[in-house]
C-alpha cells in the first residue's frame, strides 16, 4: 500500500497522472456557489445558529454520575423553581445529564442546582451550574463578531502583502471566504452548538487554510515564473500541475493536523459529551477538511481563470498549441 | 578550516540546550522549595472545580467606570472576600470593565451575597473605644448591670445610644482575630459596634459608634499632602485632605463643634476622650478614627496622624472612591463541580496521549529509525513546554484550562510537521548525491527558512487569536503560541544537532535499511515531502540553486548517485520505481 501511494505521489509529480482541477473549474465553482448560497440561506430559514449559552445568556447545568438518565427528573426540578421555564434536558454522554434553560436570575439558578442535586441523587460536588446574564451574553457575542471581522481583515491584508498581485490575493481571499461560509453552513445545517470554543477553532482553521493557500500558490508562482518564454504548457496547465504536485503535500499536512484533532474529537464528543473539547475539535475537524478542499478546488482554478484572458498568456497558449500540433506532424 | 566542524558545534548546541533545561528546572525547584510554586502546573477552574463570578461594577450616576474606580472596586471586593475567610480567592479585572472573582469550591449564599453587595461608606461619631480582644465569658457584664437608657439620645454622641444589647455585642466582638461570619449590613440610624483593623504602627481597636452623621457620598474630593507647620513650613508628616460638598459642610461643622468640645474638655484634664473621634466606616469596618482637633467650618478637614506617604495615599483613595456608591451586577457565574473538572482533566490528557501515539506511529512508519529522533524531539519539546507552564503558573499565576490542553494537543501535529519538513529536505539532498553529513548541513539551510516561516505564521495567528478570543478560550491561543516557540527552540537546538551527530554514525551514515535514509527508500518518492521543492528527474527540474545545478542535472539524467553507488555495491533492489522515469 505504501509503495502504491508513493507511486501515486510520484506520478502526480511528474505529470504522468493528473487530475484536472483547472479545466473542470466550472463544476467546482457551481458547487461552491451552491454551498455558499445554502450556507447563507439555512441560518436565515432556520432562524439562526444553535448558539451556546455564552452567547444567548441563560443557565446550564451539568450533572455527572447520575444513577438514572431520566430526563423528566431534570424537567421537574426546573419547574419546581420556575414553573414556566422551558428546560432542555439531554443525556450528553455516559452518566452525564445536561439541562439548559433560558434567562433566569442568579438566585433561581442556584435553587435549581440544589433541586437537581436531590432529584438525581448526586452530591453537590457533581453538579455544575453556569449562569450567564443578558448583558454578558451580548458582550460576548459582540466581542466574537469583532474578533471575526478583525481576523478576516488581517488575513486579507497579509495575503495582499504576500502575494502582491491582486488576482492572486483575490483568489486566495475567495477560497478563504468559501471555507468560512461553508463551515458556518455546516454548523447551521447540523445544529452543532456554536460556543466561544467553536469560534476560536473556526479562526484557527482560517489561519491554517491561509498557510495552505500560501504553499500552493508558492508552487504555482514557481511553475509559472517564466511562463511567457516556455512553450511546454499553457498557464492553466502549469497551475494544474502545481496543484497536483502539491496535492500529496496538502493531503499529508491535512492528515498530520487532523490526527490529534480527531483524537480530541473522539474523546470530547464521545466520552465527555459536550464542552470545550468537543466544540473546539469539531470546528477544527470540519474546517480543516473544507479548507484543504477549498484551496485545491476553488482558489487555484479561480486564479487560472482570472489570468487566462491576459493578452500575453493568450499568445503563449497559441504558441503551445502550435508546438503540439507541430510535434505530432 | 578555522571553523569548528559541525560535530563540535552540534555538541556545543546540545550542551546549551542542556544548560537551559538545568536553569529552568533549578528555577522551578527553587520556587517549590520556598513553597510558592509547585511541580504541577496550576489548573484553571474548569479542570479543578470552583466558582467564577464576573461582576460589573456600576457607579450610581455615571455610565462608565474608569480604571481607578475599577481598582477601588477590586480592593473593596478583595477586602470582603478575605474577610469572609475564603482562602485562595483570585480577583482580577477583565476588559477594563469587569471584576472576575474566582473562588475554589462552592461558596455559600452568604459569601455570594456579600461579594455582590454595594459598597457603603459613612461617618459615625465614636461613643466608646476599647480593647480589641473579646471579653472572656466570665468577665462579661451580667444582665442586671447592663445599662438601660430610658431617655431618647439627644445627639449622635449621646451615651443613651448604648443599650444592653450594644454592650453585649461590644463585649462579644473579637477584633484581634476577626470572625469570618458575615453580618448583615448595619442600619445607619442605629449604633454600630465595629473594629478598626491593626496596622503596622497601631494595634486594632474596638469601637461603639453612634448613628451615621455624614454620608460618604457627600465627599466631593480627597487628596493627600505633607502637613504644613504653624509657620507655613512643610513638615515631614503626611495628611489627608477631604473636601465635603455644600450640604455636608454644615453637617460636618455641627459634628466637629460637638466633638471638639469633648476634645477640649479632655485636654484640660490631660486625657483623651474617645468621644472626640469620628470614625470613617467602610463596609462596617472602621478605616480611620481621627480626633476633631478643631471646628471645621469650611468643610475641608485635614486628617493627620501616623501617616506615611503610602498610607496617606491609601486612605485618600479609599475616601475618594469609597465615597462612590458602587453596586455590583452579576454578569455571569460558573460553578464547576470538582467531579466534572477532574473528568475533563483526565480525558483531556487521554486525548493528548492518543494524539501523540498516532503521530508517533506515523513517524516510525515513514521514517523508521529517524522516527525515534522525532519522538525524542517531541519529548524534549513537551518537557520544555511543561516547565514553561509550571514556571508561568508560579510567576504570572497562569492557570492551564481545558482550552489550553486542547491547544497543546493540536500543537503536536504542528510540531511533527516541522520535523518532517527537515527530514524531507535531507532526503532531497541525498538524492542529489551528497553524502549524509553534508546533506544534513545543506538540508538544514533550506529547511530552516521554511520552518521559520511556518512558525512565524503560527505565532502570528496565536497572537491575534489571543487578543480576539472571548473568555476562557484565550488559553488555546496561549498554548498554541507557547508550543510554537518551544518547537522553534527544539528544532534549532535539538533535532538539528542530533542529526549532525547521528550522521557520523555507521547506522545512519551508510544508510542502513532501517535508518530511514537508505537509498532504496530514497529512490521511491516518499509519502510526505514537506513544504517546497519536489524533485523530478523527468520534467524541467524545479529551479535549484546554481550550487546544486550540476548535481541536479546529473541526477536528472540518471539514478541518484547514492543509488548508483549502491547498485555498484550490488545491493540495490527494485530500482525500477526509482527517480528515473522509464520512457
Amino acid at each position: 500500500m505504501t509503495t502504491s501511494f508513493a507511486t501515486f505521489g510520484h506520478e502526480l509529480y511528474t505529470g504522468k497522472r493528473s487530475y484536472n482541477f483547472v479545466n473542470s473549474k466550472k463544476i467546482w465553482f457551481i458547487i461552491a456557489a451552491v454551498a455558499v448560497a445554502l450556507s447563507i440561506l439555512t441560518p436565515v430559514v432556520k432562524g439562526g445558529f444553535n448558539l451556546g449559552i455564552e452567547f444567548r445568556g441563560g443557565s446550564e447545568f451539568t450533572v455527572s454520575n447520575v444513577s438514572t438518565t431520566d430526563a423528566a427528573l431534570g424537567e421537574r426540578a426546573v419547574h419546581e423553581v420556575v414553573p414556566d421555564a422551558i428546560p432542555r434536558v439531554a443525556n450528553v454522554a455516559g452518566n452525564t445529564m445536561r439541562i439548559q434553560t433560558d434567562q433566569l436570575t442568579d438566585d433561581e439558578t442556584n435553587r435549581i442546582k440544589d433541586g437537581l442535586t436531590s432529584a438525581y441523587g448526586v452530591t453537590e460536588n457533581e453538579v455544575t451550574s453556569n449562569f450567564v446574564g443578558p448583558t454578558w451574553g451580548q458582550d460576548v457575542t459582540r466581542q466574537a463578531l469583532i474578533g471575526l471581522v478583525v481576523f478576516v481583515g488581517l488575513a486579507a491584508v497579509l495575503m495582499a502583502l504576500y502575494f502582491r498581485t491582486w488576482k492572486m490575493s483575490l483568489s486566495a481571499l475567495v477560497g478563504m471566504l468559501v471555507t468560512m461560509f461553508t463551515t458556518a453552513g455546516v454548523y447551521a445545517l447540523s445544529d452543532f452548538e456554536v460556543t466561544p470554543s467553536a469560534i476560536i477553532g473556526f479562526l484557527t482553521v482560517l489561519s491554517y487554510s491561509l498557510y495552505d493557500t500560501v504553499v500552493v500558490f508558492d508552487k504555482i508562482r514557481e511553475n509559472t515564473s517564466d511562463i511567457t518564454t516556455s512553450t511546454r504548457r499553457t498557464f492553466g496547465e502549469e497551475v494544474n500541475l502545481a496543484v497536483n504536485q502539491t496535492l500529496v503535500r496538502s493531503i499529508n499536512t491535512m492528515m498530520v493536523a487532523v490526527l490529534p484533532v480527531a483524537a480530541i474529537l473522539f474523546i470530547g464528543a464521545g466520552l465527555l459529551g459536550a464542552g470545550t473539547l468537543r466544540d473546539l475539535s469539531l470546528a477544527l475537524f470540519v474546517g480543516i477538511l473544507i479548507g484543504t478542499a477549498a484551496t485545491i478546488f476553488i482558489a487555484a482554478p479561480l486564479y487560472a481563470w482570472l489570468r487566462q484572458g491576459e493578452p500575453e498568456l493568450v499568445k503563449q497558449a497559441k504558441k503551445v498549441a502550435h508546438r503540439r500540433a507541430e510535434a505530432t506532424v | 578550516m578555522a571553523r569548528t566542524g559541525p560535530k563540535n558545534s552540534a555538541r556545543r548546541v546540545l550542551t546549551w540546550l542542556g544548560a537551559i533545561f538545568v536553569v529552568l528546572t533549578a528555577v522551578l525547584a527553587g520556587g517549590v522549595m520556598t513553597g510558592h510554586a509547585s511541580w504541577a502546573p496550576k489548573l484553571a477552574l474548569d479542570l479543578e472545580g470552583g466558582t467564577q463570578m464576573i461582576l460589573a461594577p456600576r457607579v450610581e450616576g455615571a455610565s462608565d467606570i474608569n480604571e481607578e474606580q475599577l481598582n477601588q472596586a477590586v480592593a473593596i471586593i478583595r477586602q470582603r472576600v478575605d474577610g469572609s475567610g475564603v482562602a485562595e480567592a483570585e480577583i482580577s479585572t477583565q476588559s477594563g470593565r469587569n471584576v472576575v472573582v474566582s473562588l475554589p469550591g462552592t461558596p455559600s449564599k452568604e459569601t455570594r451575597d456579600l461579594i455582590q453587595a454595594s459598597a457603603d461608606m459613612n461617618f459615625r461619631p465614636v461613643i466608646a473605644a476599647g480593647d480589641p480582644a473579646a471579653v472572656p465569658a466570665e468577665q462579661r457584664t451580667p444582665d442586671d448591670k447592663l445599662p438601660k437608657p430610658t431617655a431618647e439620645p439627644a445627639n449622635a454622641s449621646d451615651n443613651n445610644w448604648v443599650t444592653g444589647d450594644v454592650v453585649k455585642e461590644f463585649e462579644a466582638l473579637d477584633c484581634v482575630n476577626p470572625s469570618t461570619e458575615k453580618r448583615d449590613r448595619s442600619d445607619p440610624a442605629k449604633p454600630l459596634v465595629a473594629c478598626e483593623p491593626a496596622t503596622d504602627k497601631t494595634p486594632a481597636v474596638k469601637y461603639i459608634l453612634g448613628p451615621v452623621e455624614v454620608k460618604g457620598q457627600d465627599i466631593s474630593d480627597s487628596t493627600f499632602s505633607q502637613v504644613q507647620g504653624a509657620q507655613g513650613s512643610v513638615t515631614n508628616s503626611w495628611g489627608v485632605n477631604i473636601v465635603f460638598n455644600g450640604d455636608a459642610t454644615a453637617k460636618f461643622k455641627a459634628v466637629t463643634e460637638r466633638l471638639n468640645q469633648f476634645y477640649v474638655a479632655a485636654q484640660a484634664q490631660g486625657t483623651e476622650d474617645p468621644k472626640s473621634q469620628f470614625a470613617i466606616v467602610l463596609d462596617d469596618k472602621v478605616i480611620s478614627a481621627p480626633r476633631a482637633l478643631a471646628v471645621i467650618t469650611d468643610g475641608k478637614p485635614q486628617i493627620t496622624g501616623n501617616f506615611t506617604q503610602a498610607s496617606a495615599k491609601a486612605l485618600s483613595d479609599q475616601l475618594r472612591y469609597g465615597a462612590l456608591p458602587i453596586s455590583f451586577e452579576i454578569q455571569s457565574q460558573e460553578q464547576i463541580s470538582a467531579t466534572l473538572g477532574g473528568d475533563q482533566l483526565r480525558l483531556g490528557l487521554l486525548a493528548g496521549m492518543i494524539g501523540l501515539l498516532l503521530v508517533v506511529v506515523y513517524s516510525l512508519f515513514q521514517y523508521r529509525a529517524l522516527g525515534l529522533v522525532t519522538i525524542a524531539s517531541l519529548v524534549v519539546a513537551g518537557l520544555l513546554t511543561y516547565l514553561a507552564i509550571a514556571i508561568l503558573g508560579w510567576t504570572e499565576n497562569y492557570r492551564l484550562s481545558l482550552a489550553g490542553v486542547a491547544g497543546l494537543i493540536v500543537a503536536i501535529g504542528q510540531t511533527a510537521d516541522s520535523f518532517i519538513v527537515y527530514f524531507e529536505r535531507i532526503r532531497d539532498e541525498l538524492r542529489d548525491g551528497r553524502g549524509l553529513v553534508s546533506a544534513v548541513e545543506n538540508g538544514w539551510k533550506r529547511a530552516k527558512r521554511t520552518v521559520l516561516a511556518s512558525k512565524a505564521v503560527n505565532l502570528l495567528a496565536a497572537l491575534v487569536l489571543y487578543f480576539v478570543a472571548v473568555g476562557n478560550v484565550r488559553g488555546f491561543a496561549f498554548t498554541l503560541g507557547l508550543t510554537a516557540l518551544a518547537d522553534l527552540l527544539v528544532v534549532f537546538m535539538f533535532t538539528h544537532p542530533m542529526l549532525q551527530v547521528l550522521a557520523r554514525t555507521k547506522f545512519f551514515g551508510e544508510g542502513h535499511r532501517f535508518s530511514g535514509l537508505s537509498p532504496d527508500r530514497l529512490g521511491a518518492v516518499p509519502l510526505y515531502r514537506g513544504a517546497g521543492r519536489l524533485r523530478t528527474p523527468e520534467d524541467k527540474p524545479t529551479p535549484v540553486r546554481p550550487r546544486n545545478a550540476g548535481a541536479a542535472a546529473e541526477a536528472e539524467r540518471r539514478m541518484t548517485i547514492a543509488e548508483r553507488r549502491l547498485a555498484a555495491k550490488g545491493q540495490l533492489t527494485g530500482s525500477s520505481n526509482g527517480s528515473k522515469e522509464e520512457k
